[in-house]
Order: C-alpha cells, then structure tokens, then sequence
C-alpha cells in the first residue's frame, strides 16, 4: 500500500464519521494557501544552451559556428544578444527576461545536464524526469518524489502538469493530476443534471479508491468553480504570447492566484530540436524563444509579489553540439544551460563552472561539457525553495559536487 | 437501521485500512474492505459468466451472458483458449483499409518515408507553399500513419473480435515486452513487433516471446541493444565512423528485471554486465531501409561470461544471447514472475499467494505454456471468489472498448480511430508507454481526479452520439420497456449494461434522477407519461463506480 491509497481510504473514513470531505479540503487549502510552488518547465526536444545564454566570451564559440553564431552584444543595440556580465549574453528573443536579470530575480545554471552520455532525445527525457540518469525502470517521477516528501495534504491541486496526460516527472504517488485546460476539468454536459447524476453515484458507495477519488474530484471541480480560477485575469498588464506554452503557464498563474494548494506545476514546449536552419538572431530559435521567454516574462509581471512564493525551473534533455552542422543547424549535444527565475534565488548570475569551448574541453570533443549535475541544481531547488528534504528525491545518487548557492 | 449500517461500513473501512498499513502490502483496491474479513463465498451463475466476461473479454455486449450460458462457461472458456477455432472473418474484413497492418517493415521504411529535415525550413522561408506541402507530404504517407493504424486496429479488434481473450493476451503481452512507437525507428517497427512477435505467442509458451522479442527490431532499438558492442569496438563506418561504440547494458537490465526474473529475481550487477557482453552483435541490419535482426559477430564480446551461475565458454558468438534466453526463462524466478503478473491481471491487484505458487509450478511443469498457466486461473477458487468480483480497476483503454461493447455499438476503422483518441485522454493513449514497464496494471495508476472527469464525458460524448462513426442506438437498449414507466425503463437498461448487477446505492441515484426534470422530459401533454432521457441515463450508468471496474 503507498501513502496516497492510504489516505485515500483514510480520508474517506473520515469523511464518513465527520461529514463532507469540503472540511478537510478547505482546511488544508487555507493552511496551503499561500505555500511555495514550482513550476517545471520542459524544453523538449534539446534546447541549445550556447545560443539562449551565448558564451561570445569565449573565443571558440564564434569560430565553431560559422553562419548560426550570435554576434556579441553591443550597448544600445536590442536586435542582437544582450550582455549579461561581459562574458555570457541572453539571445535577443529572451529579451522581457532582462528586467528580471537586472533585479537579480533570474539566474541561469550553464553546463547543466546528465551525466549519462545518451543522445536520444527519449531516454534523456526519461532519465532526467525519472531523476535517475542510466536508470529505465524507475517508476516514478521525481517531481512526485519531491511531492509526497512534502507535508501530507490531502488538497486536490498539490501537483498539476498542464497538458493532456501527466509526464513522466509527475507519475508515482503523488495524486498528480493533468489537465489539458482549467476550463475543461468539468463534466461536459450541456445541463447540470449529468454532474449531480455523477457525484451522486460516487458519494453513495464509500471506502475505497474509486468513491473516495470520486469525492475528491467533485470537490476539485468546485473548488475550481468557486475559485473561479478559468476567470481570474492576467495582472499588471501581463501579456502571454499565443501558443500552447504561454496558455500553459497563463493557466498555472490561475490556479497559483486561485489559491488552492497547488505546490507543484508542470509545463513544457516543445520544437527545440533545431537540426536544420537553426537561425541566429533571427529564424527557428528565435521564434521558439520569444514564445518562451515571453511567457516566463508574463508569468512573472502577473503574479508580481506572489513570485517571492514562487520558483520556476526550466529543464531541457540536453544540449546541442558547439559545431554548426552542414544544414545550418546543430546536432544532440552533452550540456546545455537551464534558467531558475523567482523565489529566493540569487539571481544576476551565472552560476556552475565554464568549461570552456576548446576542443580539448569539449565532452567526446564535440559538446559542451557537463560540470554541473542536473540532479544538484535539482536538489538545490527542491530544498532551497520547497523545503523537501533531499535524500528520497534521487535514489543512487550521492554527489561529489560543491552546492552552487542558488538560495541564500 | 441506515445510520447503523453506515458507521459499521465506516468501521470496516477503518479496521480495513489501518489493518493494511500496518501490514505495509498493496491493498486488494476495489474491493471494499469490510468484504475482506468475510468468509468468501463463492459467485453465483450469471455473475460467474459476467465475471469471465469481464476478464477474459473486454466486457460484455448486450445478449452476450445469455450466449455463454447457452453454450456452458467451460466450453465458452475452452474455445476462447482455442482463438484459431472461432471465426473472425467480419474482424478482419473490418480492418481491410488500414494498409500498414500488412506491411513489412522494408515496405513500411517505404511507403511512410522520413520527413525531409528541410521541410520546415522550404515551408518558413517561403520556398514551398502550406498546399504544395501536403500534396508531396500527404498525412496519410507519414509515418506518425503507422501507429495511428495500429491504435484502431486494437481498438476495433477489442471492441468487435470474437477472439476475446487473445485480445486481452496481445495487451498484456505488449505491455510486458512494451516498446514505444514514439521512439525513434520503432515508429516503423512497432506494428510488425505486435503482428508477429506478440500476437502469434499470446497464448503459446512464454520462452517463445522472449526469443521472438529479444531479435525484433522494434526491442533492439528500443532497449539500444542494437548498439551494444564489445569494448574497444570502433564503428568502422557511417554518420558515427570512428566512434567508440561500447556495451549498452539496457537490454540485458530490462531483459531480468521486467521480461524474465522480476526485480527481486536474484540477479546481480555483474550479472546485468554479463548479459550486456552475450548480447553483443545482436543488431539491425540497414535500420533505415530493411530493418532485420542481424548478427554482427565484429562487435561481438567473444570472451567466456558467466551468467547466474552457469559459465558461457569463450567464442560463444549468436549463441551466447540464445543460451541466456534459455536460462531465464527456466529459472523459477520467472516461473514466479510471470506468474505474479497474470494473477494479477485475472484475479486481484494483490495477487493471492497461494494461487501464485500453483501457476508458477504449472509454469515449470510445462515450460512456460501460457494456456496451462491460464487453465490454472480459471479453475481456481480465487478466481470466483466473491472478492474477486469487479475487484479490478478498468484501465482507460478497457473501459472504453468495454463501453463500447455494452452499448452494442457499430463501428468501422475511422470510430476505432475516434475511440482510440478517447483511450489517450483518458490517460492510455496507445503504443505511446515510454517506460519498459508498459502501462501498469493496478487501480492506483489509473484512478485520479482529470482522468475520472475524463471517463465520465467519455460516457457522456459516447451515449448522446457525439461519436459519429461509432453507431449507438440507446433506444435498441430499452426496446420493449413500457416507455410510460421510469423505473421499468431503468430495470430494462441495467440489465442490458451491467446484467441487472447495479448496486442497492447505484439504483437509488439512478431512480431519483428518474425524477428530476433533466432526466425526464415530458410528453406532449404534461399530464402524460414521462419519456425517459434513455442518453442520459446511459452516460450515468457507463460513468458510475461499477462500470468502472471489471
């Protein structure tokens, strides 16, 4: 038996003996209501790190990359990539994140990634959301670790991924649930005969998973209606860009704002995988980026003060080779850079150490080198931020690396 | 008396829970568990046939008990272990369109070529127009064609075959020995993997699936042993030329863990290295244009190796993967395994020990024979166990072919497509388990908030036609009811759905919708009758906690 089959059972005991389950959730919701959250965000497809956080300090980097490198920064001149501090820039696309560079709300982990040498987009995936790089058959998520590390609380929305089926890092035994959208997680029926049809079914048997989930559910959905949280405005004049993405974390500030437990989000985007016609400045990436910095720049300006509660993790399989390959695109790489905005972070900086683009430095001499495990920098927000203790969150794993001091 | 009975359940809840936690094992979920501490008596006639049907068929269709009963569950049983003695013809008449079923995997490569990498690049910068792109690239030429195919093929075949219990067999085998279709070249493998690997062996002998899996492509590329080579192996040609190769120990960790041994099985790290070096040189020969099982004796590891115990001399070469097979599937770890998996398919999410040491002796009695091990189920007590009655939870996929099934519902390729979409958001789409664990088969998985909002609109899109291609008639449900009487409506429905085993609670809610005005609509003159919303009580039966488990 796990932990959420037994409360399950045991909440709906409860709820037996004392009366709707509305009591225990409100309860647990105030308590909850202002908690911390993360949100996870997935690039996938292999984002290349060395054109989002463009190393133009480095000499190899321009010379590895003869019609897809960014030219250096220049003051006063937006079109091309922005200077962060004198050796790293930020591709011109993720420009609405400069303001929170500059008040020290972002930071940027580079050389981030897996220390299992695979460049299958499938297993990279696999191993980085299982959180045990080399390890195929573990069966849950580290997400859903870090979650049911945390205070039990039975609140329906503690753990939510955006999207039609929950991804990898949110399966296990946290009750994780996945909605493609907030306005949809309702019966869909033209009269509301169908839904007091339906909770009356599962309210009339009790004790065990299905009636007790039953009642959760119904309980979700009107917690949901009542919040109202599909209605809830963006804020400060936020605007998200279009797309699946900027709606996925449109949605996520709704359900932070509507105050309903959530502690764990999950988004991702994808078309990273930028083998042919990369672009530089302009083009395929770019496009991808001012899609995503758009809507992390967004999210920030809606929640505004709720993000000192709030950390967002972006994530991405690996990286992409340093050489510009003969379609004017880049191949699967080793390291990429992985971006922490909000909460506590010490931002403003580039954290993790350079390796460097030299060949010799270079991983199997074709990729950026990986200095920092993704499981440290992982580790480090889920403590940092969420204050789960690290030990269950990635079993087999003992770190030989200094902390990078992302949280005060 | 009602407040009685409902704090002696509660108690029976409590006890129940409290007693499991402290015991520390999965719960029997689904079953309450105030039943568990009952002597447990066994199921009655028609509810025996409801319960084959639900385990061995994905549920029945409506007239279905009355058939077996006509023929006797034994011999309803017996031909279902026999599939190539039940005609099937109308199944595969049904699946003639879907092209791809029937391709080799030289001619799948063929037919839904590779996307040209600078497509996207042509369609951005203005070189090709959107429609010039579709004429050369058309969807139904993709190779994204492939799985879509495979997907209503295992929805059509769930919902129309006659063949019932190979059906359920080739699901659990796939998940089993599970591949991903989104991973990379299995894309143009995974239908042959099913048709040949796993349909054929369904009700075989287990060591027979091991063997057919471990040399298909689709479980070469999937678990990367088709890159597995010797140590100081250097790739002597192609886009890797130069590159040092290496072992690649998944398969041979995924080959104990999940397909043989278990993960308790009593293997070692060094034997998952052992079991890497024996594989060695066992690939793929042209991925891309032929994609066939090849031996590459140049990247074979020819050292000895030692596995479990048993020693593999030196220059073993093809054989050495072989000798391994045959080790494996012999050792009572398996025998154990396998037999754990299927109790737990057919019986109870915690499988009863007892019955799980009969099968795994049948298992060794008869060297794996599936049909054997399935006999042994089926004649078992625990089997027809009072709480193993709809003890189980159904998965998406099940729930939706079994809902299809008990409308007694019409479909062609292009429903099975639609369905097939509705397995996926209910949390199963198709041939798309990342993980070799495939898809799990207990209730925990499956049951959650999104996905049971997801079941009960699915109950809902399927009963008020909003499934065009799948033809429903509720009114055929109801057909000689008197029309006049709510309750004799009622009656007559669930015993066409759920074989009039609705629970007391279930009836309640059903009859006290009969009254409420969106149930019911009035007759013309509305001092008349009242027609009852047959759709919507469809839906409500389809989504309430019995229809749900199996």
């Amino acid at each position: 038996m796990n932990r959420r089959t037994f409360l399950r059972c045991g909440a709906c005991s409860l709820v037996a003996l004392a009366g709707p389950p509305r009591f225990l959730i409100r309860t647990a919701a105030a308590a909850a209501a202002r908690g911390k959250v993360l949100v996870a965000v997935f690039q996938r497809g292999a984002v290349d790190g060395l054109s989002m956080i463009v190393p133009y300090g480095d000499a190899a980097y321009a010379a590895a990359r003869q019609t897809i490198a960014l030219r250096p920064p220049m003051r006063g001149e937006s079109d091309r990539a922005l200077d962060l501090d004198g050796f790293f820039a930020l591709h011109p696309g993720l420009a609405p994140l400069v303001p929170l560079w500059e008040n020290r709300s972002l930071a940027i982990v580079h050389a981030c990634g897996s220390p299992d040498t695979t460049r299958s987009h499938f297993d990279a995936q696999d191993y980085m959301e299982s959180g045990t790089p080399g390890v195929k058959s573990t069966p849950d998520g580290w997400l859903a670790r870090a979650v049911t590390a945390l205070p039990e609380r039975p609140a329906p929305f503690r753990a939510v991924a955006l999207g039609p089926v929950l991804p990898r890092a949110l399966q296990g035994d946290a009750g994780a649930l996945a909605m493609a959208s907030i306005d949809r997680f309702d019966v869909r029926a033209t009269d509301t005969g169908a839904r007091g049809g339906f909770e009356a079914l599962y309210a009339r048997t009790v004790g065990d998973l299905l009636s007790g989930t039953g009642r959760e559910t119904f309980e979700a959905v009107r917690m949901l209606r009542s919040a109202d949280a599909a209605r809830i405005p963006p804020a400060n004049g936020a605007e998200y860009p279009r797309g699946r993405f900027g709606e996925a974390m449109r949605q996520i500030a709704q359900l932070i704002k509507a105050n309903i437990g959530l502690e764990v989000a999950f988004a991702d985007m994808q078309g990273w995988d930028t083998h042919v016609g990369q672009g530089a400045e302009q083009g395929q990436l770019a496009a991808r980026l001012r899609e995503f910095g758009g809507a992390l720049a967004a999210f920030a300006q809606d929640l505004n003060d709720r993000m000192a509660d709030v950390v967002v993790l972006t994530m991405s399989e690996f990286g992409r080779t340093v050489g510009e390959n003969g379609n004017r695109g880049t191949d699967h790489g080793h390291a990429t850079a992985m971006l922490v905005l909000g909460g506590g972070v010490r931002g403003g900086r580039v954290h993790g150490r350079w390796p460097g683009l030299a060949r010799e430095r270079l991983f199997e001499a074709r990729d950026l080198a990986v200095t920092t495990d993704f499981r440290t920098l992982f580790s480090e927000v889920a403590s940092g931020h969420l204050g789960v203790s690290v030990a269950p969150l990635f079993p087999g794993w003992k770190t030989s690396e200094p902390p990078l001091g992302l949280f005060a | 008396m009602r407040r009685l009975a409902v704090a002696l359940l509660t108690l029976g809840a409590l006890t129940g829970c409290g007693g499991l936690a402290v015991a520390g094992g999965a719960p029997p979920a689904g079953t309450a568990p105030a039943e568990a501490t009952r002597p447990v008596p066994p199921l009655g006639d028609d509810r025996r046939i409801l319960h084959v049907l639900n385990r061995l068929a994905f549920g029945p269709r409506p007239g279905d008990v009355a058939r077996v009963r006509a023929v006797g569950l034994d011999a309803w049983i017996d031909r279902q272990l026999r599939p190539e003695t039940i005609d099937d013809s109308a199944t595969e008449r049904a699946l003639v369109d879907l092209a791809s079923l029937r391709m080799s995997i030289s001619e799948a490569l063929r037919e839904y070529p590779r996307p040209d990498p600078k497509l996207r690049e042509k369609l951005q910068n203005g070189r090709m127009t959107r429609t010039k792109m579709m004429e050369t690239y058309p969807p139904e030429k993709r190779p994204f064609r492939i799985a879509a195919e495979l997907q209503a093929a295992k929805t059509l075949r769930a919902v129309k075959s006659e063949r019932q219990l190979a059906e359920v067999m080739v699901d659990f085998w796939f998940n089993h020995f599970n591949v991903f279709a989104g991973n990379g070249d299995v894309r143009w493998y995974v239908s042959a993997y099913e048709r040949d690997v796993i349909r054929p062996n369904a009700l075989g002998r287990f060591p027979d699936l091991v063997r057919a899996s471990a040399r298909h492509p689709a479980m070469l590329f999937y678990l990367d042993n088709w890159l597995s080579a010797r140590p100081d192996f250097i790739v002597p040609s192609g886009q890797n030329r130069g590159r040092k190769a290496g072992l690649n120990e998944n398969y041979a960790r995924e080959l104990m863990e999940l397909h043989t041994l278990g993960v308790d099985g009593g293997y070692t790290q060094t034997d998952v290295t052992e079991v890497a070096r024996a594989f060695t040189g066992w690939s793929i020969d042209r991925p891309r244009v032929e994609g066939r099982y090849v031996f590459r004796p140049r990247m074979h590891d020819t050292a000895a190796k030692v596995v479990l115990g048993h020693r593999l001399p030196a220059g073993g070469g093809r054989d050495d993967g072989e000798r391994v097979l045959a080790i494996l599937t012999r050792h009572p770890s398996t025998a154990r395994f396998i037999a754990t998996k299927l109790v737990r398919r057919f019986v109870a999410d915690t499988p009863p020990p007892a019955l799980v040491d009969r099968v795994a002796s049948t298992y060794i009695e008869t060297d794996g024979d599936i049909r054997a091990m399935l006999r042994t189920i089926l004649a078992s007590p625990e089997f027809y166990a009072e709480d193993a009655y709809r003890a189980k939870i159904k998965k998406p996929f099940e729930f939706v072919s079994s809902a299809v099934r008990a409308l007694g519902a019409t479909l062609d390729a292009q429903g099975a497509f639609d369905l097939a979409r509705a397995s996926a958001e209910i949390g199963e789409p198709l041939y798309q388990a990342q993980p070799p664990t495939g898809y799990p088969d207990r209730a925990e998985a499956w049951v959650n908030s999104g996905a049971l909002l997801a079941r009960m609109n699915f109950a809902l899109a399927l009963a008020s036609d909003r499934y065009p291609r799948v033809v429903v008639d509720p009114g055929a449900l109801v057909a000689g009811a008197d029309a006049r009487s709510p309750d004799a409506v009622l009656d007559r429905l669930l015993a066409a759905l759920v074989a009039g085993q609705a629970s007391a609670e279930t009836r309640a809610v059903l009859a006290a919708q009969l009254t409420s005005p969106q149930i019911t609509r009035l007759s013309p003159d509305d001092r008349g009758p009242a027609d009852t919303d047959v759709a919507k009580l469809v839906a409500l039966v389809l989504g309430s906690p019995e229809f749900q488990r199996r």
